[in-house]
């Protein structure tokens, strides 16, 4: 028999490791990028100590990078420019997603598995291949290194975030409801904004914040696609740590950019959120 | 009338991914296609209205596809073209893929990824598999936090936070133990796994959510011991999902291009590494080959895990 203390033991014995180990490799180092943001970086890069051996010599803590991100509008510029690029990539998603999304989930079941795996066939392809497919797609038409490039390989390499979600939500709607719109004098333009769109709003914006998030904290594609105007956060941010190796001033961009992500992920929970209360209040 | 314009709207697309093969023909033949689409377009826009939205629906999606297979089409078909130019078709050849297998650095990081993808995923099928386990059946407070944040943040906040940690904590204290540590395959498992860990632990809960709790008190009741309640009853039914968690890490651990970037140091390359070094300097059709290599290493654990756990494919949403 299984006495509350050894499932107590057992307890531990399956929680323990995966737990440990999250917080060496997860917490522990996302703290210590909190911590890094308020330090001083060192000669040849990294940081400096955070007792100085000599006086004068440089070190201890500071606020000095939060003092620079606030004080000159760039770091502004290229945070809005990467909001404007993510809302973009975003609102394009959507419109290719959903009526993909829509077709399969009034596909006759049995197709329906085949064609989700068709959309995400695609992205078992390595990120960079995909990129790089944009390369050799734009460059004989003189396209690359601009901003329609980004956007393209933005919209490519996100499309399936999109796709799915909105599947799963149009997929759970009772085709009834359809058909007493219709019964009522609604034309299909109406059926859809009044009815399909509506109850699919919790679809949208899963799949708006699995493709606006990511695009916030690209770097690799403005880097290969872009040219040095279409430098967004996630650019800076490895620019920092690799190119010029001020440690501190990336770490607070980086803990400027988590604060974005989790604003905008609790946007969504409560957007949906909210959805879900009213639903539950119509019903 | 409606299939008809649909059958238009295809060769339009087709005239369109042609035109990435027609050379200086490529912009005569784009537009064409472009034409195409939008006689097709046209065409739809009149007839019945009562089938209006479910041609649109179509329309819409044939673009969508076309847009979703197109690009990869080209980087495919070009890996056998005999020309150093991704730009115009001129003739088959296998040379591109010959010189990847004589290229030693390519060689080189093809079994560092391979490694990496097994030593990760391993661990991470174990770690996972134990938080999924430990989340459904302990409802623990802190560990869905840690299991699902990394999963969910921008890959680079996760890259940069261990860069600085593997750097700036680890070898000093490394240091004073005596120990040499850097950058390299070490730092690159373990970045892996603590990504892999989430998407294991989502796959696992799924497949125990959907079973009926009932068993394993049975299990209980008859005298089994948790040990026994697990290795008899629990993991012969969560397999499949473990299984297809496996398989999920490993493929993330092979394609990951931003965490690898960061943890790397500057001696070791994986694939994905030396893909980005190739396309930043030289762009090749060997890029081309590997590119497709890659895909069919991932189309190949696509089928199996299609195999041996068909709903593990939903579980990736």
């Amino acid at each position: 028999m299984a006495t509350p203390r050894s499932d107590h033991r057992t307890k531990w014995l399956v929680t323990g490791p995966p737990l440990v180990f999250l917080l060496a490799f997860f917490l522990a180092p996302a703290l210590i990028i909190v911590a890094a943001s308020f330090r001083v970086p060192g000669e040849f890069g990294g940081l400096a100590p955070l007792f100085p051996a000599h006086p004068g010599e440089e070190g201890g803590v500071t606020a000095e990078n939060y003092r620079v991100f606030f004080g000159d509008s760039v770091y502004f510029e290229i945070f809005l420019k990467s909001f404007a690029v993510a809302a973009l990539t975003t609102l394009a998603c959507l419109a290719m997603a959903y009526p993909v999304a829509l077709l399969i989930a009034r596909s006759p079941k049995r197709h329906r598995d085949l064609m989700v795996l068709l959309c995400v066939l695609p992205f078992a392809s390595n990120f960079l291949v995909r990129v790089y497919a944009w390369m050799i797609m734009l460059g004989p038409f003189g396209l690359l290194f601009s901003q329609t490039a980004v956007l393209l390989a933005m919209v490519y390499v996100h499309l399936p975030f999109m796709i799915l979600p909105l599947y799963t939500n149009l997929e759970k709607h009772d085709p009834a409801l359809l058909d007493a719109a219709q019964d009522l004098g609604a034309n299909g333009w109406q059926r859809f904004w009044r009815v399909t769109f509506p109850l699919s709003l919790p679809g949208v914006f899963a799949g708006s914040a699995l493709v606006f998030i990511p695009v916030l904290g690209m770097f690799a594609i403005p880097e290969i696609l872009g040219g040095i105007g279409d430098w967004l956060v996630g650019n800076m941010i490895k620019e920092a740590f690799l190119g010029v190796r001020d440690w501190p001033f990336g770490s607070m961009l980086s803990i400027m950019l988590t604060l974005c992500v989790l604003a905008i992920a609790a946007g969504a929970a409560w957007l949906a959120g909210r959805l879900g209360a009213s639903e539950t209040a119509r019903a | 009338m409606r299939s008809a314009a649909l059958f238009v709207e295809l060769a339009g697309i087709l005239a369109v991914f042609a035109s990435f093969f027609a050379g200086e023909a490529r912009y005569v033949a784009f537009a064409i296609g472009g034409g195409l689409v939008a006689v097709a377009a046209a065409l739809g826009a009149r007839g019945s209205r009562r089938s209006m939205p479910a041609f649109w629906l179509w329309f819409a999606s044939l673009l969508a596809y076309a847009f979703l297979y197109i690009p990869l089409a080209i980087v495919v078909i070009f890996s056998f073209n005999d020309s150093k130019l991704n730009a115009e078709w001129v003739g088959f050849t296998t040379a591109w893929y010959g010189r990847l297998f004589a290229n030693d650095t390519m060689l080189q990081a093809a079994a560092n990824s391979l490694l990496i993808a097994v030593l990760s995923a391993t661990i991470a099928t174990l770690l996972g598999t134990m938080a999924g386990l430990a989340m459904h059946r302990f409802k623990p407070r802190l560990l869905p936090f840690l299991v699902f944040t990394p999963v969910a943040m921008p890959e680079i906040l996760l890259g940069v936070s261990l860069l600085v940690f593997f750097l700036n904590s680890v070898r000093p204290v490394a240091a004073l133990l005596g120990l040499g540590f850097d950058l390299g395959l070490a730092t690159v498992v373990i970045a892996h796994i603590t990504f892999s860990i989430g998407f294991v632990a989502i796959i696992v809960r799924a497949r125990l959510s959907g079973m009926d709790e009932s068993i394993f008190e049975a299990a209980r009741d008859l005298g089994a011991s948790p040990w026994q309640t697990f290795r008899l009853v629990t993991f012969p039914l969560i397999l499949p999902g473990v299984i297809a968690g496996a398989l999920m890490a490993f493929t993330l651990s092979i394609d990951d291009f931003v965490i690898t970037f960061f943890t790397a140091g500057v001696g070791t390359k994986t694939l994905p590494l030396e893909i980005y070094t190739m396309i930043k300097v030289a762009v090749t059709p060997e890029v081309n080959a590997v590119s497709t290599l890659l895909m069919l290493l991932t189309l190949g654990m696509i089928v199996i895990a299609g195999r041996v756990a068909p709903d593990a494919l939903r579980a990736k949403a």
